[in-house]
C-alpha cells in the first residue's frame, strides 16, 4: 500500500511552507531517516526526513511551490514489491491542490493591492472567500418592506437598530433612519475594504456618518470631487497597509542658500531660478542613487528596484493635492529640475497632467516650508516606498564645537515603508543626503 | 377565596378573560369579575351564537339549491326553536368552556357588578350584598351596548337590538334593519335567507361603510338579488309601535313614506358601558360614551386600565383579545411589548356572501397619499369555488405602487372570512408583493384566488 509524504507542521503555529527543495527524485529508494526534501517557513528552512523505508513513487509537489498547507501530500512513497501501478487510482488523501488556509487569507485586512500570484487560491476568487472573510452569521434581520424600503432610500441596514420582534428591522425602522446617516453606529461586520468604494449609506468607513453630529442647516455639503475620492481611498489605503516609520534630520541651509544665489544671478540672463527645494529634489535623487535600496517599491513578492530617481513633487492645488513626477531626477541638472517642476506645477493647477506625469514614481517630496511648518510627517504615496517631508528654512540657535551660533536649519522627515527599507537604511538615505544639502558642491560629482 | 389581587379584571368577555389569562401565566395573582355569564357579549349574545345561527341559514341555502348538486329531498323546513336552541347551546358550550380556563389558570372568579372604590379597590355587588377587592391594578373590560336613536328605543319586543335578534321566539314577516355595518347585515343575512322580508336602511351612501367601495357595491347588488330591499342613504324618521308592528318612517331620496314591519332591529352602533362604574369619580375621562386609553390601555389614573368595546372602536373581539395581553404585559414589564397595530386587525362579517378585510380600502390609500397598485381576483376565475357552486366574488388587493407594501386587503365571497388571516400575517410581517407571488397557494383552494389578487395587482393575473 503506498505511503503518503505529508507536509509537516515544522512549527506549532505553521499553516503553510514553501516545498523549497526535493533532495530526491522519482524512482530513488529512501530509507527511514533520510532527508528528501526542504520545507521553508518564514522563520526558517527545515529538512523533511522519510519515515518509512521505500522508493519514491510520485513526486506531487513541485520544488518551489509556495502555500503548501500543513498535511497536504507532497509525495508518494512504494513500498517493497510495490511499482507504478499501485499508484492508480491511489487516493494521496489530504487537499489535493496546494491552498492557502482561508482563514489566513481573511485575516490579513486586505489583499496586498499589487497581488502575489503565489498561491492561486486566496487571489483568484476574492468572492468565494468572502463569506468567511465575514466573521460568524452577520445576516441583519429585516422585513422585506423593510429591506426594499432600505435599498430605495440608501440606508445602510447593518446601522439600523431594529425595533421589531427579536430586533427585527421594520418599515417604521427604515422610515426614521436617515438616508445614508447611522441610527446606532455598529461596527461594521466585514474588513473596510469589503467596502472599498463609495461609503455603503449610514458608515463612512467604520465610523458613523458625521451628518449624526451636526444639525441639519449647521452645515453645507459639499459633493466629493474625484480628486478628494482618490485621496481618501489612496491614502487610508496607506496608512492602513503600510507600515509607516518616520526618521527626522536637520539640516543646515546656509550653504546652499549661497550657491542659489548664485547660481540665480549667473542664470537669470537664461531666466533660470532655482528654487531650494530644486535642491532638495536633486539631492534626494543624488542620495536615492547613492543608496539604491531605498529606491524601491515593495512588490508583496518582491522588491522593485528602480532604475532612476523618479521623484514626486507635492503641489497643492484648490480641493486637492497632486504629486506629479520629475522622471530621472537623478540624470538632470537643477535647471532642468527648476523648469520641470514649474511647468508640471501649472499643469497640476489646471488639471492639465496625464496620468503617466503623476502615477508611479519612485519617491516623493513635500514642501510645506513656504507655510512655516518646520516639522511634519507624511504619508507615503503608494506605489513608492518612502517620502521626505521638508519643513521651512529657519534661523535658529545651533551649537558647534560646544558654542552657541545661529545658522539656517531646515527640519526633515523621512516616512519609510518598513516593508521595504529598514532603519538602518533609511537613516543613511538621510545621511547622503543631508551632506549634499549642507554641501551642495558635492551634488556636483 | 382572596381578596387581594396583583390584577383585578371586571368583565369577563373576550378582552376581559384573555386579560386574565395572560396575567396569571405572567404570575400575577388575578380574578375576574363578572356580573353575567362568563364570556361576556362576545360568546353569549355576540359573536359565537350569530356564527351559529348563520351557518343554519347557510345550510338552508344550500338546501334551496339542492337540484344543482344532484341531491333532492322534500319538505324542506325549519323549527325557529330548535335554531335559537342549537345557538344557545353552543354559547352555554363555550362560556363554560371560559370557566374551566379560570380555574385551569387559577384565576379566582368573583359574581357581581365591580365599581371603582378608590385606588387599588373595588366594591362587587351581588343580590344585596357587597365585598370590597383589592388590586394593585384594574382592568376595566366592561365592554358595550348597542346604541339606540333619538325617539327610538328598544322595546324588547317589537323595537330589537342584537340581544332580542338572537333569540327570536317566531320568524317575523317583515323586518326592518335600521343600520348597515356587520351587525345590521349579519342579521339582515340571517333573516332574509330564513324566509322574511327584509328592508336595510343606512343613512350613509353605501352599506358596509367601513369596507373597500368595491365591496359595498357587490355586496348590495348580492343582497338584492337575494331579494333584500336596501335602502341607502336613507332615514328612519320615526317609529311607531301599535298592536305589535311598527310602522316606520322612511326618508329616502327626498320623500318621506310609512312602512309597516314586524319587527325593527337597531344596528346603528355601539356604546361603551362606562356608567355606574365609578369613573366621574375615580377621574377616569369619558369620550363620547368610551373610556380614552394610551396604547398600553391606560387611563391616565393610576392602576387603573381599560381595554376592548369600552375603549372606542373597532369594535372587535379580536381587538379587545390583544388588547388585554398588551395591557396585562406592559404591567407585568415585559420589554417587548408594544401598542396594537390597528391597522392590521381584519374585519369580517359572515353575512352571504361572507366579507372581510383587512388594512386601508383603496379609497383611504389614496387619501393617505400612496400611489396604489390594485389587483382584483374574481371567484369566477377560481376551480375550487366553481367546483362548491360559490363562485360569487373577489379578492382586491392594495399595494403602495412604490415600496410594494400591502396596504389592504378586500373580500367577498365564499369562506373569505377563514381566508384573511393570510393577508393578515402577510402584513404583520410587513411582506411586499414578492414574498406572496413566491408563496405557494395550495391547489385547488379558494385561497388562490388571494395569490391571483396579487399577481393582477403587478400585471401577472394568470386565471383571468
Amino acid at each position: 500500500m503506498p505511503i503518503s509524504v505529508l507536509m509537516p507542521a515544522l512549527s506549532p503555529t505553521m499553516e503553510e511552507g514553501t516545498l523549497a527543495k526535493w533532495l530526491v527524485k522519482e524512482g530513488d529508494s529512501v530509507a527511514s531517516g533520510d532527508v528528501i526534501a526542504e520545507i521553508e517557513t518564514d522563520k526558517a528552512t527545515m529538512e523533511v526526513e522519510a519515515v518509512d523505508e521505500g522508493t519514491i513513487g510520485k513526486i506531487l509537489v513541485s520544488e518551489g511551490t509556495e502555500g503548501v498547507a500543513i498535511n497536504t501530500p507532497v509525495a508518494v512513497i512504494l513500498e517493497e514489491g510495490e511499482d507504478a501501478a499501485a499508484l492508480d487510482g491511489f487516493d494521496a488523501g489530504g487537499g489535493a491542490a496546494p491552498k492557502a488556509a482561508p482563514e489566513a487569507a481573511a485575516k490579513t485586512v486586505a489583499a496586498p493591492a499589487p497581488a502575489p500570484a503565489a498561491a492561486p487560491p486566496p487571489t483568484a476568487a476574492p468572492a468565494p472567500t468572502a463569506p468567511q472573510a465575514t466573521p460568524k452569521g452577520d445576516r441583519v434581520f429585516a422585513s422585506p418592506l423593510a429591506r426594499r424600503m432600505a435599498a430605495d432610500k440608501g440606508v445602510d441596514l447593518a446601522a439600523v437598530t431594529g425595533s421589531g420582534p427579536h430586533g427585527r428591522i421594520v418599515k417604521a425602522d427604515v422610515e426614521a433612519a436617515k438616508p445614508g446617516a447611522a441610527q446606532d453606529a455598529k461596527a461594521a461586520p466585514s474588513a473596510p475594504p469589503a467596502k472599498k468604494d463609495a461609503p455603503a449609506g449610514g458608515l463612512v468607513g467604520t465610523l458613523p456618518d458625521p451628518r449624526l453630529y451636526y444639525p441639519e442647516g449647521t452645515y453645507e455639503e459639499v459633493a466629493l470631487g474625484g480628486m478628494r475620492k482618490a485621496i481618501a481611498k489612496r491614502l487610508t489605503q496607506s496608512t492602513q497597509e503600510i507600515p509607516h516609520y518616520y526618521l527626522t534630520i536637520d539640516c543646515e541651509l546656509d550653504a546652499l542658500l549661497r550657491v542659489r544665489k548664485e547660481l540665480n544671478a549667473k542664470g537669470e540672463a537664461d531666466g533660470i531660478k532655482v528654487s531650494v527645494n530644486d535642491f532638495i529634489i536633486r539631492a534626494a535623487a543624488l542620495a536615492l542613487m547613492k543608496e539604491p535600496d531605498c529606491n524601491v517599491s515593495y512588490a508583496g513578492d518582491a522588491l522593485l528596484k528602480h532604475a532612476h530617481a523618479d521623484i514626486g513633487v507635492a503641489v497643492a492645488l484648490d480641493g486637492g493635492l497632486i504629486t506629479p513626477i520629475v522622471k530621472a531626477a537623478d540624470t538632470k541638472g537643477l535647471a532642468q529640475i527648476s523648469a520641470e517642476v514649474k511647468d508640471l506645477a501649472a499643469r497640476a493647477k489646471d488639471r492639465k497632467l496625464k496620468p503617466a506625469e503623476y502615477e508611479g514614481g519612485s519617491f516623493s517630496v513635500s514642501n510645506l516650508g513656504m507655510f512655516g511648518i518646520k516639522h511634519f510627517t507624511a504619508v507615503i504615496n503608494p506605489p513608492q516606498a518612502a517620502i521626505m517631508a521638508v519643513g521651512a528654512g529657519e534661523q535658529r540657535p545651533v551649537v558647534k564645537d560646544g558654542a552657541l551660533g545661529t545658522a539656517t536649519m531646515m527640519t526633515v522627515t523621512l516616512s519609510c515603508d518598513h516593508r521595504a527599507i529598514d532603519g538602518a537604511l533609511g537613516a543613511r538615505l538621510l545621511q547622503v543626503f543631508k551632506t549634499l544639502i549642507e554641501d551642495p558642491l558635492t551634488m556636483l560629482l | 377565596m382572596a381578596t387581594s389581587y396583583d390584577l383585578a379584571v371586571v368583565g369577563s368577555g373576550p378582552g376581559g378573560y384573555v386579560a386574565a389569562i395572560r396575567a396569571s401565566q405572567l404570575g400575577m395573582k388575578t380574578a375576574v369579575i363578572e356580573r353575567s355569564e362568563l364570556g361576556g357579549i362576545c360568546l353569549n349574545w355576540g359573536c359565537i351564537p350569530t356564527k351559529a345561527l348563520l351557518r343554519t341559514s347557510e345550510i338552508y341555502a344550500i338546501l334551496h339549491d339542492l337540484d344543482a348538486y344532484g341531491l333532492s329531498a322534500k319538505d324542506i323546513a325549519f323549527d325557529i326553536g330548535k335554531v335559537v336552541q342549537r345557538s344557545r347551546a353552543v354559547a352555554g358550550q363555550l362560556s363554560k368552556g371560559v370557566t374551566f380556563l379560570m380555574k385551569k389558570n387559577k384565576i379566582d372568579v368573583v359574581k357581581g357588578t365591580a365599581k371603582l372604590a378608590g385606588q387599588g379597590k373595588l366594591t362587587v355587588e351581588q343580590d344585596g350584598k357587597t365585598q370590597d377587592i383589592a388590586a394593585k391594578h384594574i382592568v376595566l373590560a366592561t365592554g358595550a351596548r348597542a346604541r339606540a336613536l333619538p325617539g327610538i328605543e328598544p322595546d324588547g319586543d317589537t323595537i330589537w337590538t342584537y340581544r332580542e335578534a338572537m333569540v327570536p321566539k317566531a320568524m317575523p314577516k317583515r323586518l326592518l334593519v335600521i343600520g348597515s355595518g356587520a351587525i345590521g347585515i349579519e342579521f339582515a343575512s340571517f333573516y332574509a335567507t330564513m324566509g322574511t322580508d327584509v328592508t336595510v336602511v343606512e343613512v350613509l351612501d353605501r352599506i358596509l361603510p367601513v369596507e373597500d367601495a368595491d365591496v359595498s357595491a357587490f355586496a348590495l347588488k348580492a343582497f338584492k338579488k337575494q331579494g333584500m330591499t336596501v335602502l341607502t342613504s336613507a332615514k328612519v324618521t320615526q317609529v311607531a309601535v301599535t298592536k305589535g308592528t311598527a310602522q316606520v318612517t322612511i326618508e329616502a331620496g327626498g320623500t318621506s313614506r310609512t312602512e309597516t314591519f314586524d319587527k325593527v332591529i337597531l344596528a346603528v352602533g355601539i356604546t361603551g358601558n362606562v356608567e355606574n362604574i365609578g369613573l366621574e369619580e375615580a377621574g377616569v375621562t369619558v369620550d363620547r360614551g368610551h373610556v380614552q386609553v394610551d396604547g398600553y390601555g391606560r387611563t391616565g389614573v393610576e392602576g387603573v386600565y381599560a381595554i376592548g368595546d369600552l375603549t372606542g372602536p373597532p369594535w372587535l373581539a379580536h381587538k379587545a383579545s390583544h388588547e388585554g395581553i398588551i395591557c396585562v404585559e406592559k404591567i407585568a414589564g415585559l420589554k417587548t411589548v408594544h401598542p396594537l397595530n390597528t391597522s392590521n386587525i381584519p374585519g369580517c362579517t359572515y353575512c352571504r356572501p361572507q366579507v372581510a378585510s383587512v388594512g386601508m380600502t383603496e379609497a383611504a390609500a389614496k387619501d393617505a397619499g400612496h400611489k396604489v397598485r390594485t389587483g382584483t381576483f374574481p371567484f369566477q376565475g377560481n376551480g375550487k369555488a366553481i367546483a362548491l357552486g360559490e363562485p360569487e366574488g373577489f379578492i382586491k388587493t392594495v399595494f403602495d405602487a412604490k415600496t410594494g407594501e400591502l396596504l389592504g386587503a378586500h373580500m367577498i365571497g365564499p369562506e373569505v372570512t377563514e381566508l384573511i388571516q393570510g393577508y393578515a400575517v402577510a402584513r404583520q410581517l410587513e411582506t411586499t408583493e414578492a414574498e406572496v407571488i413566491e408563496t405557494v397557494f395550495p391547489h385547488p383552494t379558494l385561497s388562490e384566488a388571494m395569490h391571483e389578487s396579487v399577481l393582477d395587482a403587478y400585471g401577472r393575473v394568470i386565471h383571468t
